[in-house]
């Protein structure tokens, strides 16, 4: 219970410090300047939620987003291609990254840190022997609509960041309201146990890193909407970010715990940190500095109750 | 037997085909940047006119100094003469390049100082102080006599050439500012907000629209490079204040030139990654021929490139940066 409150109350907390410190933290604008500004991270932390409560990791997660972003702007830029068609690629190119990490996985039975830091290499080179490491410019107007504001009680609020919410309400619905969502679940918690009452284990997981990959797509999508490019190194601040913001969420590292929605929340720390220490005046290293302490304490406190557990059940 | 001998003959071959022709070596910040892109460009075309063979290495990404360490060793093992390095850490490659030195081998820094300065042979670079203070003289004058508050989209702590640049801006804009070898950001009133870019396009329109939410009144903006300056213009644009802000850069790459073009970036100072490079492997080739090193630092030159020109200040049309610039033409 402290693993999904805690993040909750961090978060709280942090809002109220910021208030404290700056008349412009919370008011309805600045609210929705954070959203947008993790809405990339947010939907890239579903797809690493998945992974995670698998008791995999997905280190790939960023480089792959962006040579998701580099597909589609590329094919619609260089090629004429329509918008729709290049997205589609786009996340088709996601997709496959997230079957091959899958098939390593589940075929070879190879770790998935070791697999997807193989992958994560792969992407980035992919991404800029296929862009030539150049930014891809004037990116036409249909990738870019999410990227469009419209008016909410006076502020403007990003299509885009509405897109990482219901992604997140989808999310949240499939992994508890679903048998293949609980399945993700048994699978993380007791593999063996998993398989013996008959669940595919192998095509969960497969399943798992094609979905985790079709979440980068799509967060691909946000990036070039949001920017307006497609961007050969987008994703290395992204790759670790979303990461963290599962780990500070409160999903277990060993899989089989956690909550989809507590990854937004993870995500969003990380997020009005940076914003609230900008309007304070203060240098981004503090943002950091925070970030550690709070992996730390979110696994600490994990390792805790996990203990705690297990002295309950001998 | 057979094999074994073939073996040896390989081996005594190596070095001998190696030494046919001389090596320079050359190691950037990162091989993906289009500045560095270019300048390994220019380098390899100066040395194969010069009748030398060019071997690139370079760090991970901006700011690793282990990459680059690795590149500088294999350079030595690779019998490279020459190495001109462009530092991803002013200090930590020092060690590295002392024993470079004393086996003899010419080290020429390029784009950025070493940390102190003569522990590299010579230095071929921009003057980032002076690049600073060209766009800070043009931001005042462009903004006219309104009182000024400006926001610095930096690079991040501790780097010298983001300060220099940022504090050159200041004393150009006629604020307090440290001098050129001071190595922490200067502040002053008028500087209502600091944030980091890492000199990455998202990052700078993060950082652009959380000073506005700062201070929404911002009239100046200086970026670190023009990336960061993309960014932020996407971020005044979305709260439709690309028309009330001065916003100057650095760099001179073809998108950052055609943005002073389109209007998104006021001014831009614009430096040459490929004279850098044709400077370093000439003085390295003088160096092989005749054993005289080059020494002190040599200004590369920068030039301030604007659709508008203001009084008082010297600028150069776009078409004029488009000729000179790097990246995609």
């Amino acid at each position: 219970m402290l693993g999904t409150l805690g993040p909750l109350l961090a978060l709280i907390a942090a809002c109220l410090f910021f208030a404290s410190r700056s008349e412009r933290f919370l008011t309805a604008d600045n609210l929705s300047i954070v959203l947008q500004q993790v809405m990339v991270v947010g939907v890239i932390a579903i797809g690493q939620t998945l992974v995670i409560l698998t008791a995999g990791v997905d280190l790939s997660c960023g480089m792959v987003m962006a040579l998701g972003g580099i597909v589609m702007t590329k094919l619609a830029v260089d090629y004429q291609l329509p918008a729709a068609l290049a997205i589609a690629a786009g996340i088709g190119a996601t997709t496959l990254f997230g079957a091959i990490n899958g098939l390593l996985v589940t075929r070879l039975r190879l770790p998935p840190f070791i697999v997807t830091l193989g992958t994560l290499n792969i992407a980035f080179a992919v991404t800029q022997l296929y862009s030539n490491a150049q930014t891809i410019t004037d990116v036409p107007a249909g990738l870019t609509t999410l990227g469009n504001a419209f008016q909410l009680g006076g502020s403007s609020v990003v299509y885009g960041a509405l897109v990482m919410l219901a992604l997140y309400v989808v999310a949240a619905f499939a992994l508890s309201q679903t048998a293949a969502g609980r399945h993700v679940y048994a699978v993380g918690n007791n593999p063996e146990g998993a398989r013996l009452s008959g669940i595919a284990t192998q095509r969960v997981l497969l399943g798992v890193y094609m979905l985790a990959g079709v979440c980068y797509g799509l967060a691909a999508l946000l990036s070039v909407a949001r920017t307006g490019v497609g961007d050969p190194n987008a994703g290395q601040a992204e790759n670790l970010e979303a990461i963290t913001a599962v780990v500070v969420g409160g999903t277990s590292l060993f899989g089989g715990r956690g909550f989809v929605l507590s990854s937004l929340v993870g995500a969003l720390i990380v997020g009005v940190f940076r914003n609230g220490l900008t309007l304070m005046g203060v240098s981004s290293v503090y943002q950091m500095l925070v970030t550690g302490v709070l992996v730390i304490l979110a696994v600490a406190t994990d390792q805790f109750s996990r203990r705690v557990a297990q002295r309950g059940e001998s | 037997m057979l094999l074994r001998v073939a073996l040896v003959f390989a081996l005594f071959m190596l070095p001998s085909l190696a030494s046919a022709q001389p090596v320079i070596g050359l190691i950037t910040k990162t091989s993906t940047n289009p500045f560095f892109v270019k300048m390994r460009e220019g380098a390899e075309a100066a040395a194969k006119s010069n009748g030398a063979r060019l071997i690139s290495g370079s760090g991970k990404n901006d700011g690793d100094n282990v990459g680059q360490v690795t590149a500088l060793e294999n350079m030595i093992a690779a019998g490279a003469k020459v190495i001109l390095i462009t530092p991803n850490d002013s200090k930590a490659i020092v060690p590295s390049i002392s024993k470079a030195r004393a086996k003899g081998i010419l080290v020429i820094a390029l784009d950025s100082p070493t940390d102190p300065v003569d522990a590299s042979d010579a230095l071929f670079a921009t003057d980032n102080y002076r690049a600073g203070t060209l766009i800070g003289r043009y931001a005042r004058a462009a903004l006219g006599t309104k009182p000024a508050r400006i926001a610095t989209i930096d690079l991040f702590p501790g780097h010298p050439v983001g300060a220099q640049r940022h504090n050159g801006f200041l004393k150009g804009f006629g604020l307090p500012a440290p001098e050129a070898a001071v190595n922490t950001l200067g502040t002053a009133a008028e500087v209502v907000c600091m944030a980091d870019s890492y000199g990455d396009q998202t990052r700078g329109q993060t950082a652009m629209e959380n000073c506005l939410q700062k201070n929404p009144d911002i009239n100046v903006v200086y970026t670190i490079n023009e990336p960061s300056a993309a960014g932020a213009y996407k971020a005044l644009k979305a709260k439709g204040k690309e028309k009330s802000v001065v916003l100057v850069s650095v760099d001179g790459g073809c998108q950052g030139v055609r943005d002073v073009g389109s209007g998104a970036i006021a001014a831009t100072a614009q430096q040459y990654p490929v004279k850098m490079a044709e400077l370093g492997v000439a003085a390295g080739m003088a160096f092989i021929k005749t054993g005289k090193k080059p020494s002190g630092y040599t200004d590369t030159g920068v030039n301030l490139i604007a659709a508008k020109s203001v009084s008082g200040v010297e600028t150069k049309d776009v078409s004029t940066g488009l000729q000179l610039c790097f990246g995609r033409k």
